[in-house]
């Protein structure tokens, strides 16, 4: 099971698609003043950060003259620390939490444990993705939310709906759910091979114990902080959210050496190493969790008789199959990217559409990932994906493409 | 007639032997007048009148902007082009950013070094790093490029 996290990069991508003036377009459109700061805004900047806008917020692309290949690297071999506090967290009380919870989405809430995470997936009526989420149980009756800062506005207003909906009903009289959104704290996560030595330098808190998908209140340098296993690299590592005041002595203290500021160019590449989707490139409301490979999300007992919103058009997807399928492939010659077409190699009909793609720096090849008509979504299928105006041989291709290395106990 | 002695007597005022030494003596000593130019595209063109190529290659800023190149795909030898035309991509992880024909003409010479060292393109973006080689139809297209203080005005 992976646990991972998504926000929408949209912004950096969108400077992969025009020409050599794009980047310092894009660097420079959006006016500051217009753009939300986390709490560590100024810490990033003193530490020679380039700020883009991002999801509405001005986020760091990189630090200093680090490359992203380095920053990348660095991740993959030592560790790095990411701002993630433009992401949206909120908890979720109430008797009947649980059940609410399970009616916003198609997981297996109840029977999680206390203390454990899934990714999951919000669904509208038509059974369309609103948006991915990391959902952590605490208790029957308190869970901690995590969605995407891209997709703010639109969760924002559905957790409220739903909510009002279901306090008017039977279920809200037995014990109405209450929202409490985290506004303003922070969330930093710890990521790469040496983020548990690093962490438990500072904790007494023994983090072997700690396994991938769990969390815990961990006592940092006098604090006491959400401390999730889990993140978006497919590394080893930890998510930290932390009270507004203390965000930027936190983040002090988890960048130092050997940790590494990293920005959002390397958590593009190493999210789609890993084979996480990133939403408004890889899942959108068109795309149902069965064609965007995440039927796994689904509870097993949910499948049949889940009584959760959108799930006749997931149903309807399980049994007669997707349509379509998200899918990986390694490109050859040049690397495909957001937008480029995948062709059937002999009689050049459309298959579909390539959603994410980077050279990678880890493998060196150009992987990518994107939706095939069903049929062709099969391990070693050869297409012919379009990039710049030539067809270039690809392969379906099984993700995460860089194998996860994520602390599943001694 | 009247031109020329009224342009010999405006030197005569700002002393000639000073002024643009370059312009003057180039040609003489050695027939060729090399002359770079650039886009607001970030590539810059260095012509040689002698050969009548221009080197294309992209600029030091566009360079350190694109991060760590991993690719670079360039045009076909013969290919003939005309001035905005598409004729290649530089790849970094983050972006694909197309290079654009600065100046018209057949392409002469491609830098094959590229396929293999793709990362010359960070060390030595307008050296080592250069792209193609464009026999040039229309030199007077020079004229239109930038200069290079111009070039740095347009995205300082």
């Amino acid at each position: 099971m992976a646990i991972w996290r998504s926000c929408s990069l949209r912004t950096s991508l969108a400077l992969g698609k025009t020409s050599l003036h794009a980047p310092f377009r894009a660097l420079a459109t959006a006016a500051p003043s217009e753009l939300k700061k986390t709490g560590l805004y100024d810490f990033h900047v003193s530490n020679g950060a380039k700020m883009v806008p991002f999801a509405g917020y001005s986020m760091p692309l990189s630090y200093g003259d680090v490359g992203q290949v380095a920053s990348h690297n660095h991740v993959r071999t030592s560790a790095g620390l990411f701002d993630v506090g433009h992401m949206v967290q909120s908890m979720f009380r109430g008797s009947t939490a649980t059940a609410f919870l399970e009616w916003l989405t198609p997981s297996s809430l109840s029977s999680l444990s206390p203390y454990s995470s899934t990714l999951s997936v919000l669904l509208n009526e038509r059974g369309g993705i609103i948006d991915d989420t990391i959902i952590t149980k605490h208790a029957e009756d308190a869970f901690y939310v995590v969605t995407n800062a891209g997709r703010r506005v639109r969760d924002l207003a559905w957790f409220a709906e739903r909510l009002a909906e279901w306090n008017a009903g039977d279920a809200g009289a037995k014990g109405p759910v209450e929202m409490e959104l985290l506004e303003d704290w922070g969330l930093l996560a710890l990521q790469g091979p040496e983020a548990a030595a690093y962490l438990q330098s500072l904790t007494s808190y023994d983090l072997k114990t700690l396994t991938f998908g769990k969390s815990a209140f961990v006592p940092i340098e006098g604090l006491n902080l959400h401390v999730a296993r889990g993140g978006y690299t497919g590394e080893d590592g930890f998510e930290i959210s932390i009270p507004p005041s203390q965000t930027v002595q936190v983040a002090e203290l988890l960048s130092k050496a050997p940790v590494q500021l990293t920005g959002l160019g390397a958590r593009d590449s190493l999210r789609l190493e890993a084979g996480m989707c990133l939403y408004g490139n890889d899942l959108d409301e068109d795309t149902s969790p069965v064609e965007g490979g995440l039927t796994w999300v689904i509870g097993k007992e949910r499948k049949e008789s889940g009584t959760f919103i959108g799930a006749e058009g997931v149903r309807q997807h399980l049994k007669d199959g997707p349509p379509r399928r998200r899918v990986g492939f390694i490109v050859e010659g040049a690397p495909a990217r957001q937008g480029a077409k995948i062709f059937d190699p002999s009689t050049k009909e459309p298959l579909g559409t390539v959603t994410s793609g980077i050279p990678s720096p880890t493998l060196g090849k150009n992987i990518a990932m994107g939706y095939v008509l069903s049929g062709w979504h099969k391990k070693g299928t050869a297409v012919e994906i379009e990039v710049r105006g030539k067809m270039r041989t690809a392969a379906v291709t099984p993700m995460p493409f860089v194998k996860p290395k994520y602390w599943r106990g001694a | 007639m009247q031109a020329i002695l009224r342009q010999a007597r405006a030197s005569g005022l700002s002393r000639p032997q000073l002024a643009r030494p370059g312009v003057l003596r180039a040609p003489l000593l050695s027939r060729t007048l090399v002359t770079k130019r650039y886009t607001v595209e970030h590539e810059a063109v260095e012509y040689d009148d002698a050969t009548g190529l221009g080197i294309v290659c992209i600029t030091d800023h566009a360079q350190s902007s694109l991060g760590d190149v991993v690719f670079v795909e360039l045009p076909v030898v013969g290919t003939e082009v005309h001035k905005g035309d598409q004729i290649g991509a530089v790849e970094s992880v983050k972006a694909a950013s197309d290079i654009y024909a600065p100046v018209s003409g057949t392409i002469e010479e491609v830098n094959e070094e590229l396929a293999s060292q793709p990362g010359l393109l960070n060390k030595s973006p307008e050296a080592q790093g250069w792209l193609c080689k464009i026999k040039m139809s229309e030199p007077t297209e020079m004229e239109k490029l930038l200069t290079e203080e111009a070039y740095k005005d347009s995205w300082a």
